[in-house]
């Protein structure tokens, strides 16, 4: 009789143990030991530093399968916004032959390359996104850029009527979380990944009618 | 005369690839992946592995047929597919390659700090890529059947999941960011759902890998290492917890799904 | 010593499949390291086959063959139990000799 008591008594006590674990305490401790993991766990490498490592608030607010409140997705995006750098001298575009070399390098910011510096980086485009349809191989992760101007209707990148779709396309390249906070596509000039002259000549890639991409 | 004449045979030197209108780029490609199958240059890391854990090594002269990889001394036969997994001895969550390291230097005398930071491909680091290749192979067809059942063995699932979907470094890319949604390709290169079971021989079932682009056979330790190299992230160290976390989060998520280590890959 | 090959040899009627696998880098000569300097041709310039000790099989290579080179031949009138051995000679000068018995 006893030992069966005894025994009952200990399951109660794992069952309470059990139960307080289910509550916000545990998961306290859980990100205090995964931040402890990632402390432990990296080292600087070239380029590549542990401050890295910390997030912002659209990298913070993105890490879960679960999207965001609603409200904290607005401050995201209304953050990103605020950060856009509008071409200097208003000169929206560049070429678009410079902008396809971009799109198809994937180069820059990891522990093996050598500079910070965004002159030698890629766009990586391709890896996720078709763009020019002579290039089959393509990612899918993005949608397809075929036809991006196209679509739109721009006929004259120049003209008033495009504007909207000019600053669209610039403001998404600067800071994709503009538009959507938990976006996958990198922040290109806010993360200062392409300088405004390559961004440039990736507008002029997307949106150009005579570039490969709208024809 | 006797009659000279030039083979040209090899894995890869094929004279064009059968990419016709009507067959797609992925259904060419696993063609092609097809007819390099039976030559796949990873066998010859198993044979350089078996050898490798059968002789007398390192300062204590000792073979590694006594290291136990979680099913007990010496058993190998279906290891792999249960691993990582919790360790009394070290009271750790371990890999294999993380448990060579443990074997290597407490049977053997290898100074286990210096084996950790031995690049891939180089000396004993080179041996332990192919111990891990003949271990993963022993395990061939077996279904993953990871451990659940130790605290630490939930914790380290728990944490590998936060790590899957922690964005970071300038590009803001997590494992999620190309792994966690299905039918998705980087470039040509399908992406498996790795937050799911992808299936039978993808994911963490298709590592080791020998990689015919480079000639390299590569170990869990490194796939990961190059994934975070490529998410921009700070350098993973050999056999850390993260990488023992995000294999145990795979492993699990994949219970059932078999192993065709080690595979052939691009 | 270079490291071993892997030889299955498969009787099927009056003839076997033999499938090897050698490990060699196969380095061309017009690759470059990162410094910008070639990196040295190495690869397996004759490869012989003997069936039972008699030569079935003479190969010349080049650079041209790849990386872990696996080699597929047929030879007539092997049956279980005979002996395959594959011999390899490098242009460094290298060489290596694997057997196996026909299953």
């Amino acid at each position: 009789m006893m030992q069966i008591t005894r025994v009952v008594l200990a399951g109660l006590a794992a069952a309470a143990v059990v139960a307080g674990c289910a509550s916000g305490g545990m998961s306290q401790d859980l990100d205090a030991e995964f931040a402890a993991m990632m402390k432990s766990s990296f080292r600087d490498e070239g380029i590549a530093k542990t401050d890295r490592l910390q997030q912002d608030l659209a990298q913070a607010a993105c890490s879960s399968p679960k999207p965001p409140a609603p409200e904290v997705a607005k401050r995201i995006e209304a953050e990103a916004m605020a950060t856009i750098k509008w071409p200097t001298g208003g000169q929206y575009f560049g070429n678009w032959a410079a902008g396809e070399k971009l799109a198809q390098s994937g180069v820059g910011m990891a522990w093996n390359n050598e500079t910070t510096d965004p002159s030698t980086n890629g766009g990586q485009c391709y890896n996720c996104h078709e763009i020019s349809k002579q290039e089959i191989s393509f990612g899918t992760i993005g949608p397809s850029l075929y036809h991006y101007g196209k679509n739109r209707g721009v006929k004259d990148v120049a003209a008033p009527e495009s504007a909207p779709v000019v600053q669209y396309t610039w403001s998404k390249l600067w800071n994709s979380k503009a538009h959507v906070a938990c976006s996958n596509m990198p922040r290109f000039g806010h993360m200062h990944l392409l300088n405004e002259t390559q961004i440039r000549d990736l507008m002029s890639l997307l949106l150009d009618p005579r570039s490969p991409v709208n024809q | 005369m006797k009659p000279k004449w030039t083979l040209l045979a090899g894995a890869a030197t094929l004279v064009a690839l059968p990419v016709a209108a009507q067959k797609s780029s992925a259904e060419g490609i696993a063609e092609y992946r097809k007819m390099l199958e039976d030559g796949n240059p990873a066998e010859l890391y198993e044979v350089k592995g078996e050898a490798l854990w059968k002789q007398k090594r390192g300062p204590k002269n000792v073979s590694l047929e006594a290291c136990d990889l979680g099913k007990g001394p010496g058993v190998v036969k279906g290891a792999w597919v249960e691993l990582p997994r919790y360790f009394a001895d070290t009271g750790r969550v371990q890999d294999v390659e993380s448990r060579l390291v443990t074997c290597m230097s407490t049977l053997q005398g290898f100074d286990a700090d210096k084996l950790a930071a031995t690049p891939f491909g180089k000396g004993e680091m080179a041996n332990i890529t192919a111990l891990a290749t003949w271990i993963s192979g022993q395990s061939r067809d077996m279904p993953f059947a990871l451990s659940q059942a130790h605290p630490l063995e939930r914790k380290f699932y728990a944490l590998g999941e936060k790590a899957f979907y922690y964005r970071a470094g300038p590009m803001d890319f997590s494992c999620a960011s190309c792994h966690g949604e299905e039918h998705k390709r980087i470039r040509l290169q399908d992406l498996p759902p790795l937050y799911k079971n992808p299936g039978d021989g993808l994911g963490i079932a298709a590592w080791p890998a020998y990689r015919v682009s480079n000639g390299q056979m590569w170990s869990m330790q490194l796939r990961l290492n190059d994934c975070l190299r490529l998410q921009r992230f700070p350098y993973p160290k050999f056999g850390s917890d993260v990488t023992t976390a995000l294999a145990v989060y795979m492993g699990v998520n994949a219970k059932g799904a078999k192993s065709i280590a080690p595979a052939l890959k691009r | 010593m270079a490291d071993p090959m892997r030889i299955r040899a498969q009787a099927a009627g009056d003839k076997a499949t033999v499938r090897v696998l050698m490990s060699h880098e196969m380095e061309t000569g017009q690759r470059k390291d990162s410094a910008g300097k070639p990196i040295p041709a190495w690869f397996i310039q004759q490869v012989t086959a003997q069936h039972n000790g008699k030569t079935v099989l003479e190969a010349q290579w080049g650079p041209a063959v790849a990386k872990n080179p696996f080699l597929q031949f047929i030879v007539k009138g092997a049956k279980a139990g005979d002996k395959i051995a594959i011999s390899w000679l490098d242009n460094r000068g290298d060489k290596r000799t694997d057997e196996a018995t026909v299953t």
